[in-house]
């Protein structure tokens, strides 16, 4: 067996012969590394969140930020509890992956506290003290949505209404809001308290999702729902434009073939297949499938949050029937309880689901009958 | 059993598209090497059983006289790669450890044996042909070397050759798919005619009725000179099929899938599709060997790498220090990492250049360090599923990683352990960097260990079984003998009892004396 070493072993060294370099067999180093693909990742999402700055201004890059300041101190303290080297985990990417992921999933103008408490939840619980890099059992950014979602639930539900950045004065208007200016987001951001000309129920607005589901408890018909002017052609205004970029993004991983298929298509596939029998039975209760589809998180869901590797089904029909019961549960979420969107549960209840998941759908080895 | 071999190609699962570095060492014209001053001949040249000599030091030997011979069944022999005396038999260094040779300081005549041709071969049965080959020291030279009479005989019916109702179709192999290997295409592109002569020979030994030479798709010159052969000669049970470049495309299993749709059955062999796999240079050994009466003494190895000044194929003598091959590809330009004997992805790292060449040895190539050097480390596996794309055995690599780092290879061999290839794909795509094939060596050693255990622990369970029936039945035989014993008159009080041994005693020394007395009256008598 070849070890990397460079002696030489043998009894009968020879005089004046160069010595090579041992190793074992494949000799290419392989061409990618995990930064790398984290970096993939995050290239991913730079047209959502850019998408995301144009419509709901840019206190979005400050959550990102800042669930990154806190991300990267709390991952360096872990592994220093658990006696590990810094390097090179600390540089390779996942952390930042996790709070960018989790920062997507804030309230614009959420206060600092809520993102330390996220990345605590994160980096600390979720993912250190389950054994690091590859070892955690649920998706750390969807474990500290649903801690500070249950924590925080006030803060959680005071949404920005859109303002895109080109003439976004005349939904302000209908919707009898005003837009906070950069400062005084900033002011609330670092403090939790709204600045003191100004009331937090004339910045927010209930999300699409929301006023929805609070107008189906009201038996309202969808289309008299969607009269409201934040009801875009498909999801919200603004909301969809960005579940739209995470889909370009999610098409170049799939190019760049740091994700399969088998997760997104297997997700929005089911999302359109289970929401389209209810809609063609009763359009007016029901909304049309890519509503569902371009509303909330499912995009982001299904091609950055359920693809989580270490989390999520190792094999392939793993990986769809992993997709499809996301799907279903957050539809059932959608539909029956009092959360808007219920992504990040289904995510992690699909972790839960995942090793089972595994045992049984092994693919069958060459040469073999099952 | 009747498929039509390569009629629509098929795909395997997984697999890598490399970039392939042929060009700079591919030539159809590989010139032969003289011997070099010393060949080291390895006695375990072949799978199986090693060889032992049957030349003494001292000894004058000639090219192609028999050295070494396995002793079993299957006689597998070498024979000596050019003429010398025998210096000496012993250890020298082989990769990473010692291996029993035989060296022969070479006298630099270079004077052979006379030929021993199988004259009209076609007229041979197909037992002599097979005898034949073994007797020349064929084996497959496709880097597995497994003795190619052993391919062709059945060993469930007393090793006699396979016959038309096992095989339909022999399949050579010149898909060589892995990156900067080009001894097979450079033989292929040089002896055409050879090939498809050996081909025939072996189809004929295996009554095999169909030929299938399978070459990758970039090799259209190889194409162009088989056609023209097999046009010449009109020859009409003999195809050539152009296989996608992938790697491992060459891979017997994979190979039998792209062309037949089919999978070899797990612990099952090829000719239980009714099909044989040989590699194209075992061919041209065979053709050599029947027809020219050559044994096998020499080689095409690819001398190739950025590091090696001139590469390119030579045919070498088996035998040679891997040095005399560089040196006859002008050394090497600037300083190796890593030198290795075999392909980038299969082969085996050399810690110096006084290795010989074996049978099994196709490619010396020289990494430098860019193309090596590793930065990274280590780091846990993410289960990112990259490598489950690419596994070509279908198989869950990181699955295999788990079991086998947590000591569980029981579980390892569940998710199909044995079934692995060792191809490397999987190693190559881990973003992790995780020395995947270096787990499933460990995982597969620990598993023959675990084997051999069990092994010896059902033998002693046997031994310990029969020894206990044996102390079962000797203690029924005592009990049997105290019971007849107790039967008869046997009185109870002590008085009696010390009459009776005594009385005992008596009647055996009488029997002792009158047998002496016998014996007295019977030399008397004698005398």
């Amino acid at each position: 067996m070849n070890s990397s070493h460079t002696s030489n072993e043998s009894s009968a060294t020879p005089s004046s012969k160069q010595e090579f370099d041992l190793g074992g067999a494949p000799h290419f180093a392989p061409p990618r590394n995990i930064r790398q693909v984290m970096l993939d990742v995050l290239i991913a999402l730079i047209p959502g969140i850019l998408a995301h700055v144009w419509y709901f201004g840019p206190w979005i890059l400050v959550q990102i930020l800042l669930c990154i300041l806190f991300a990267l101190p709390i991952e360096a303290i872990m592994l220093k509890l658990r006696k590990q080297a810094l390097y090179p985990f600390l540089s390779d990417g996942s952390a930042i992956v996790t709070a960018v992921l989790f920062a997507l999933c804030m309230p614009q103008l959420a206060p600092w506290w809520v993102s330390f408490i996220g990345m605590l939840f994160a980096i600390a619980i979720a993912k250190h003290l389950y054994g690091g890099l590859g070892h955690n059992r649920f998706n750390p950014a969807m474990v500290a949505y649903v801690a500070v979602i249950i924590a925080y639930p006030q803060v959680m539900a005071q949404w920005l209404p859109p303002h895109p950045l080109l003439g976004g004065d005349d939904l302000l208007l209908q919707l009898d809001r005003q837009q906070p200016g950069f400062m005084q987001g900033m002011w609330s951001i670092l403090t939790g308290q709204m600045a003191i000309d100004l009331q937090w129920d004339s910045i927010t607005q209930a999300t699409p999702l929301d006023t929805l589901r609070q107008g189906a408890t009201q038996n309202l018909l969808i289309n008299e729902i969607r009269v409201s002017p934040i009801f875009g052609d498909f999801g919200g205004l603004g909301w969809e434009w960005i579940a739209n970029w995470y889909f370009v993004g999610g098409v170049w991983l799939l190019y760049r073939q740091v994700i399969s298929w088998h997760v997104p298509v297997a997700t929005l596939a089911s999302i359109v297949l289970l929401t389209l029998p209810f809609y063609l039975m009763d359009p007016d209760a029901h909304p049309f499938p890519l509503q569902h589809v371009f509303s909330g998180g499912i995009m982001l869901g299904a091609f950055f949050i359920a693809t989580d590797p270490v989390s999520g089904s190792s094999t392939p029909l793993g990986k769809i029937i992993f997709g499809i019961g996301f799907a279903i549960i957050t539809l059932l979420i959608r539909r029956w309880s009092s959360y808007p969107d219920g992504v990040a549960f289904a995510v992690l209840c699909m972790n839960m689901l995942a090793p089972l998941i595994d045992r049984y759908t092994r693919p069958r080895i060459y040469g073999h009958e099952r | 059993m009747n498929h039509i071999v390569g009629k629509h190609l098929h795909h395997f699962h997984g697999g890598l598209r490399l970039r392939h570095y042929k060009q700079m060492s591919c030539t159809d014209t590989p010139t032969h090497l003289a011997p070099p001053p010393q060949l080291i001949v390895n006695l375990q040249q072949h799978k199986g059983y090693s060889a032992k000599p049957v030349v003494n030091p001292g000894e004058y030997v000639l090219r192609g006289q028999v050295i070494a011979r396995t002793d079993n069944h299957l006689t597998q022999q070498l024979h000596a790669p050019s003429s010398g005396t025998i210096s000496a038999i012993e250890e020298r260094p082989y990769i990473s450890a010692n291996a029993l040779c035989i060296v022969i300081d070479c006298d630099g005549k270079d004077q052979a044996i006379p030929a021993d041709a199988l004259n009209n071969w076609q007229q041979s049965t197909p037992e002599q042909v097979i005898d034949h080959i073994n007797k020349m020291g064929v084996v497959g030279l496709g880097g597995a070397v497994f003795p190619t009479a052993k391919k062709l005989t059945n060993p469930h019916d007393n090793n006699t050759p396979l016959t038309q109702e096992h095989i339909h179709t022999i399949i050579l192999n010149g898909a060589e798919c892995e990156p900067y290997l080009s001894c097979d295409e450079s033989l292929m592109l040089s002896q055409p005619e050879q090939l498809i002569n050996g081909a025939r020979i072996l189809a004929h030994a295996a009554s095999a009725k169909h030929i299938v030479v399978a070459i990758e798709d970039r090799m259209n010159e190889v194409l162009k000179r088989l056609h023209q052969v097999i046009t010449e000669h009109h020859i009409d049970n003999i195809q050539v099929i152009q296989v996608p470049t992938y790697y491992p495309e060459g891979g017997e299993r994979q190979l039998i899938q792209v062309l037949t749709g089919q999978e070899v059955p797990a612990q099952g062999l090829p000719r239980d599709l009714g099909l044989l796999c040989f590699n194209v240079a075992t061919a041209v050994a065979c053709h050599n060997a029947v027809e020219l009466g050559q044994a096998l003494t020499e080689r095409i190895v690819t001398v190739t790498g950025r590091c090696i000044q001139r590469p390119g194929n030579w045919w070498a003598r088996i035998g040679s220090p891997v040095e005399s091959l560089i040196d006859a590809a002008g050394g090497l330009s600037h300083p190796a990492e890593r030198l290795i004997m075999g392909g980038p992805m299969m082969g085996s790292a050399l810690p110096h250049t006084d290795i010989p060449i074996v049978k099994a040895s196709n490619c010396i190539l020289a990494l430098d360090a860019t193309e090596i050097h590793d930065a990274q480390g280590e780091m846990p596996c993410i289960n990112c599923g990259f490598c489950v794309r690419v596994c070509p055995a279908h198989l869950l690599p990181q699955e295999l990683h788990w079991s086998i780092r947590s000591e569980d290879i029981q579980r390892a061999q569940n998710y199909g352990l044995t079934d692995c290839i060792e191809c490397g794909c999987c190693d190559q795509v881990c973003p992790s960097h995780i020395p995947l094939v270096e787990d499933y060596r460990l995982g597969k050693h620990k598993l023959r260990v675990m084997e051999q255990e069990k092994r010896r622990a059902e033998q002693a369970k046997k031994r310990y079984e029969a020894r206990q029936l044996r102390l079962e039945r000797l203690e029924q035989v005592r009990q049997k003998q105290r019971e007849t014993s107790k039967t008869k008159n046997t009185p109870k009080d002590a008085k009696s009892r010390i009459a009776a041994a005594l009385a005992k005693k008596k009647k055996q020394q009488q029997a002792v004396s009158a047998t002496g007395n016998k014996e007295a009256i019977e030399d008397k008598q004698k005398t």
